[in-house]
This record gives structure tokens, sequence and C-alpha cells, in this order.
């Protein structure tokens, strides 16, 4: 147990700041004393309009579960996206926003259209990924439906293959800056 | 039979006490002829290493219940459209030998004997074949639809030629609600859905359980929620396009896919890599293995409340996806590996960083392994959950790290290998106990192992070119290839048509034949544990359902 406490306590804090604008949203590398105003300004947003909590529900609806990978970075040390007062949540009972990736199989049409219909009004969506916002390497076939918003109306896309942690939280901030 | 301009060898009689001392292949050619299957050796095999051998599409069933007594594991099925014909291809290998067994059917009478009844593995493949060729097989013991939900009718088949790729609009794909799961009768018995949309960022598919109080009677998987027509869409692809494509099969496996797509596509083409190349693509798929590892063994320590080694690995993972972000422009390392060739070269001074980086990860990994050995809740949840019987694993011919941690050895890189690993030792770590623990400490040391490789690599680098020019292979060029991704063996196979564009992309996911084992370890085991017994296997939902 020694070990343990002595490793948290060896590792401290590694949670990073969001850079203030970035000029692409896709890719950008992280600068580390950058993203903290992003991340700042996410937070005065989401304590002003959604009572300092804003609920995301994840739905991969057909992905290649790169952007999942990306998504669930979100949450590692790093980035520790908590902190500004975002959580995903398990049920879109709960959300706020769905976060939606890949192309939409067609298989999970009618599972994407439920959670939608499941996601309490005011709601948005975000189309996460080349998948999500215009169909990517997938795009519209028997199976596919191509873009999300094909299927559900989407409040923005965040483009990228997959999307890096850092223009994830600068899409979430920009939808937020709309609001 | 039919005349592909191939000297061929008819095969024949079989003494058993002769050939104790004939390799395995020639054990098994003489054994299909002395049984009286109509079967013809390939010679030479138009899909170097691998052998080809031709069935009468009658003896289909049987020549794999002669492959399964002789020790054959079987390790895929795809079918193809010709126009004119039919063919049904299933791949096999023992002590690294592949195999692959070929029928040819008249599309007006496509049906053929099953292999389920000899291959648990052949259970869901060969439904998938039933949903989207409409090859019907005989005598299988499960043909309820797999892959197909409501997106195509039960008399439209997707991968025929015949087919259109973008199908025919729909306005909306109605919600699959009458699959016949299997129904469990009885007092208590109670059933929990799960799926396909689960309380997580996790892919979609869909669980059924019968549980009796928390113990598990059955589970019942029905995935192709996230069916995206690969395979179709594959088709009139470029060899660019195809290994973009091949690159997004299995998002955290995009490595493996890549180089197996690009592999399988130069053996059609007859081409050559340089060695530097293999190198560097040796390299890319260790690294992939390293985050990956880190990324399971950070979940299945969060799947038991034990958030420190979640937040630990965690760590780890990012700080390699940002130095692939660094060295090779990819977090995730997509597109490095294209045919002929790759994008990306290792300077010295990369070598020296990411050598640097090796050292500070091992120790790190010896740091963690005294704590988390130290750690008895730890040990309490791992051990004895989820066990997978070596008997089992060999049974459903499981891959990678679930059937290493189950006694079955098998690794592309060391018993099939393929240019780099031919120069190098691969070790590979074999446990019995199959449970949840054997399957992390399998993904530890594997991890360590890799580490090793990655040292190696880096300092073994020849100098050389980076790609190779490329051929526009001949018509009909068709080129298998079997890759050792993190997750197990991956299978590729692509014919060429004659315009340097493709013709059938058909990749074998080591998911594919891992999920069932999921079913059988959850059996007995309590509804809570199936998070950590389901991460302990982490099959890929998109690398199956395609
Ligand atoms: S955008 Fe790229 S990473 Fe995301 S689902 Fe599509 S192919 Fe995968």
């Amino acid at each position: 147990m020694l070990r343990l406490y002595g490793k948290i306590f060896k590792t401290g804090s590694l949670t990073e700041r969001v850079s203030p604008l970035p000029k692409t949203i896709s890719d950008t590398v992280m600068k580390d004393e950058a993203v903290k105003q992003a991340g700042h300004r996410l937070k005065t947003i989401v304590d002003k309009r959604f009572r300092g909590s804003l609920a995301i529900r994840e739905v991969d609806a057909g992905s290649c579960n790169a952007c999942e990978l990306e998504i669930h970075a979100l949450n590692n040390v790093y980035y520790n996206i908590e902190r500004f007062g975002v959580h995903f949540v398990a049920s879109p009972r709960h959300a706020d926003i769905l976060m939606v990736t890949g192309p939409v199989s067609r298989h999970m049409e009618a599972a994407l259209r439920r959670t939608y219909d499941a996601t309490p009004a005011p709601k948005w969506v975000i189309a996460v990924g080349d998948c999500g916002a215009c169909g990517g390497e997938f795009g519209v076939s028997y199976a596919s439906c191509g873009a999300v918003a094909n299927v559900i109306p989407v409040d923005l896309a965040i483009p990228g293959c997959p999307p890096a942690p850092l223009a994830l939280i600068q899409g979430l901030l920009s939808l937020c800056g709309r609001l | 039979m039919r005349d592909n301009g191939d000297e061929t060898t008819t095969i024949r009689t079989f003494h058993p006490e002769s050939v104790d001392h004939l390799a395995p292949f020639d054990r098994l050619c003489l054994r299909l002829g002395s049984e009286e299957i109509q079967a013809r050796s390939i010679k030479p095999s138009s899909l170097p290493p691998a052998r080809l051998i031709e069935i009468e599409a009658a003896d289909w069933g049987k020549a794999a219940s002669i492959a399964q007594a002789e020790g054959w594991r079987w390790a895929g099925v795809f079918a193809e459209d010709r126009g004119a014909d039919l063919t049904v291809n299933a791949c096999l290998e023992r002590q690294g030998v592949y195999l692959m067994f070929r029928a040819y059917l008249a599309p007006e009478k496509a049906n053929l004997p099953s292999q389920a009844p000899y291959y648990w593995a052949a259970d869901r493949s060969e439904r998938h074949i039933q949903d989207l060729f409409g090859i019907r097989f005989e005598d299988h013991p499960d043909p309820r639809r797999w892959i197909r939900h409501q997106a195509w009718g039960e008399h439209s088949h997707p991968l025929r030629k015949d087919f259109r790729a973008d199908g025919q609009a729909i306005e909306e794909t109605p919600p699959d609600h009458d699959y016949p799961f299997l129904k469990a009768h009885g007092a208590s018995v109670y059933e929990i859905p799960v799926g396909p949309v689960h309380a997580g960022i996790i892919e979609p598919g869909h669980f059924r359980f019968q549980a009796v109080g928390e113990t598990v009677l059955h589970l019942e998987e029905r995935l192709g929620y996230v069916h995206k027509g690969i395979e179709k869409i594959a088709e009139g692809r470029d060899p660019l396009g195809l290994a973009r494509l091949a690159g997004r099969v299995s998002g955290d496996t995009t490595v493996g896919h890549a180089w197996a797509a690009c592999m399988a596509m130069e053996r059609a083409g007859g081409i050559e890599i340089p060695l530097r190349t293999a190198y560097l693509r040796g390299l890319l798929a260790e690294r992939e293995r390293v985050i990956n590892h880190l990324w399971d063994l950070g979940s299945l320590c969060n799947d038991v409340g034990f958030a420190f080694g979640y937040y630990q690995f965690g760590r780890l993972r990012e700080q390699w996806l940002r130095e692939n972000q660094a060295e090779f422009g990819h977090r995730l390392l997509m597109d490095r590996i294209v045919p002929g060739g790759v994008t990306i070269d290792v300077p010295p001074e990369a070598a020296e960083r990411m050598r640097h980086s090796v050292a500070i990860l091992r120790r790190e990994l010896d740091e963690l392994l005294t704590i988390l050995d130290a750690n008895s809740s730890l040990e309490d949840r791992f051990l004895g959950a989820g066990c997978l019987s070596p008997e089992l694993a060999s049974a459903l011919g499981a891959l990678g790290f679930v059937g290493r941690a189950s006694g079955q050895s098998f690794d592309a890189r060391r018993d099939a290998p393929y240019s780099p690993y031919d120069r190098l030792q691969v070790r590979v770590p074999v446990e019995s106990q199959g449970d949840v623990a054997s399957r992390f400490w399998t993904r530890y040391k594997e991890l360590r192992i890799s580490l090793r490789l990655i040292r190696e690599m880096l300092d073994g680098m020849p100098e050389g070119e980076l790609s190779v020019p490329w051929y526009t292979p001949a018509e009909g060029a068709e080129g298998l290839a079997a890759v050792e991704g993190w997750r197990g063996e991956i299978l590729c196979f692509v014919r060429f048509r004659a315009d340097n564009k493709i013709c059938r992309y058909w990749p074998r996911d080591p998911s594919v034949i891992n999920w069932p084992a999921l079913e059988k370890l959850m059996i007995g085991n309590i509804v809570p544990d199936f998070p950590v017994c389901n991460k302990s296997v982490n099959g890929s939902y998109s690398g199956h359902d395609l």
C-alpha cells in the first residue's frame, strides 16, 4: 500500500492546460501552456449555462472504434475533462449532448434514432470524426447511411480521423460558446 | 475439374503406418486421397507461401473432418463471386503452414456441406457467407442469420456482383426485433438483454444473458450492428485506397490490418519490400501492441474498481500516443503503411529518443508490477474469473492473448514468420489457467517482449529504401497474408482485377475467432463480472462486423 501511495505522490498531477484559440481544429499538437484558457472558457460556460455540469452520452453508430479511443482519452490524467464539469453519462436520459461517431450503419440507425428521442430537450448533437461529419472512408452504401446528419439533426461536426482529444475539447468549446 | 493453367497433382493413396515421418501437409493430402475425397493439390500454389487444395463441393464437410483429425487449426472462410461460378475458401493452419481449401459452386445451386460440425470457429463465418452470398451450408448446426439484420432482405445478397454497393434506397432501416434468441425456461430463470447501445464509451453489440440469481447460465452474443459493408466497398479501389480502408477495419488495429492488406497485395503482385521497410512496419506493429496492451491493462483494473491502475496505465499510454504523433505524425499510426512501403522513417536521433522511452516504460512497468502484485483485491477479482479451459480454447481455435492464456501458443511472428520477424527471436508467453488473471498477465508479458523487440529493431535497422515502385498485378492475381496483430493472427485475402483495382478483399480479424470464447467463459460467472470478463477478451465489434 505504501508503494501505491508513493507512486501516486511521485506521479503528481499531470493534468494539462487547454490552448486559447487553435488555428485548426483537427490534430493540433498539444502545447502544454495552451489548453488552459479554452478549458476554462468551457468551464465558465458550463458553470453558467449548465449549472456546472454538462452531461454527454457517447454513441458509436458504426465507427471503426478509433474515434472511441480518442474520446476515451479525454478522461485520462492529461486531459481530465471532468475538471471542466463535463461528464460522460450512461443514459441518454441524463444527457445534454450526444456525441455520435462513425458513419451511421443501417443496423444502428434505429438505435441511434431511439437514443436521440430518449434524450430530453434541450439537446445538442456533435458528430465526431470524418465519418460522422461526412461519411468518411465508408460513405453511403447498402450498409451505411453515411454522415450522422443523414439520420438525426447535428449541431456541430468535429472532423479528423480520428480527431485528437484536444480537437474534441475545442469542438465542445465552440459548440457551447454558441449556445 | 477446372483448368486454371496450373500443373496439378491428384491426391492418391494413404498407408497410415508409412506416413509418420511426412510433413503435415503431405500427410493430409494422402489422407484426403485415401478417404476418396475428390481433391487436387495445386502446384505451384497461386497463393504462396500458402498451399492450395481444390475440393469437390460435395466433400467440403468431409475434408474438414479429416483436417480436424489431422490436427489442423481452422482459421477462416470466405467466398468469392467470380461471375461464372462461386468459390468458397477455407483457410487452415498447422505448424506454421497455411492451407487453403477451395470449392467451386454453380451460382444457381449454391450449397455445400458445412464445416461447422467439425470446427466451432466455422459457425458464424459460414453464416456470414450465407447472409452475404446466399450460399447455403447444409447440416449447419445453427443456420440462423448472423450479419444480416434488416438493412437488406433475405433474398438479396450484397456480396454477389450483381448487387449494387449502394443497395436499394431504404427510407429508414427498421430495428431488428425478431432475431430468434435461444430461450431458457424454468423457475427463477430470467433474461437480461443488454445493448446495442451500452452504458459507456464502447462499440455497439447485443448480449442476452440467462441467469439464475446472479449466476449466468447462458450468454448469447448478437453482433453485426456496425456492419458497414467493408468487403463490398473495397471492390474497385486502387491499392492505396484499399490500404486506407484496411486501416479502418478496426481502428485500434490500424497498423495490423493495413500491414496484412499491403502484404496480401504485394504477394499478389510479386512485390518484395525492402528490409528497412519491413523493420519499420514491425516497429509500428509493436508500438501498436504496446499501446493497446497498456490500455487493456488499465481498463481491466478499472473494471474491478481499481482506479489507480486505470490512471497509471492510461498515463503511460498517452505518453506513447504523443510520441507517435511527434515521431510519425499520427497518434494511432493510421495510413503509415502503404502498398510497397511505408510513409515514415526513423532517423538516428528519433531512434535514440525511442530507446529512451522504452527504457522509461520498462522502469515504470517494474514499479507498477510490484504494486499490482501486492494488491490482494485485484488478485481476488481476477483469479478464477472467466475461465476458458485449454481444451475449449483449442476447440475454438482461440487466438492471441485469449489463446495464449489458455495454452494455445500460436503466434504468426514466431510460427509462420514474415520479415522482419524471421530475423528476430520472438518469445511467446503461454499460461494454462485461462482466467482473467491469466489474460491480464499474458498481456503484461507480451508488452515486455514487445519492448524488447522494439529495442532490437531500432538497433538492427538496416539501411535501405522506404518503398518500392508499384507494378500492376496480373488480372486475377491473388494473395493471402497472415500478420500477428496485437489481438492475434490477422488474415487477409486480396484478388486483383485487370486494371490494378481490387476485385475481392477479405480481412479476418482475430475477434471473429475469439468472440465465441466470451460466451463460453461467462458460464457460471456472476453477471457483475461481465465487464471485466468482456474486457479480458476485448473483441473488436467493428473488426468482426466489417
Ligand atoms: S473518422 Fe476515422 S477514426 Fe473515426 S470512425 Fe471514421 S474511420 Fe474511424
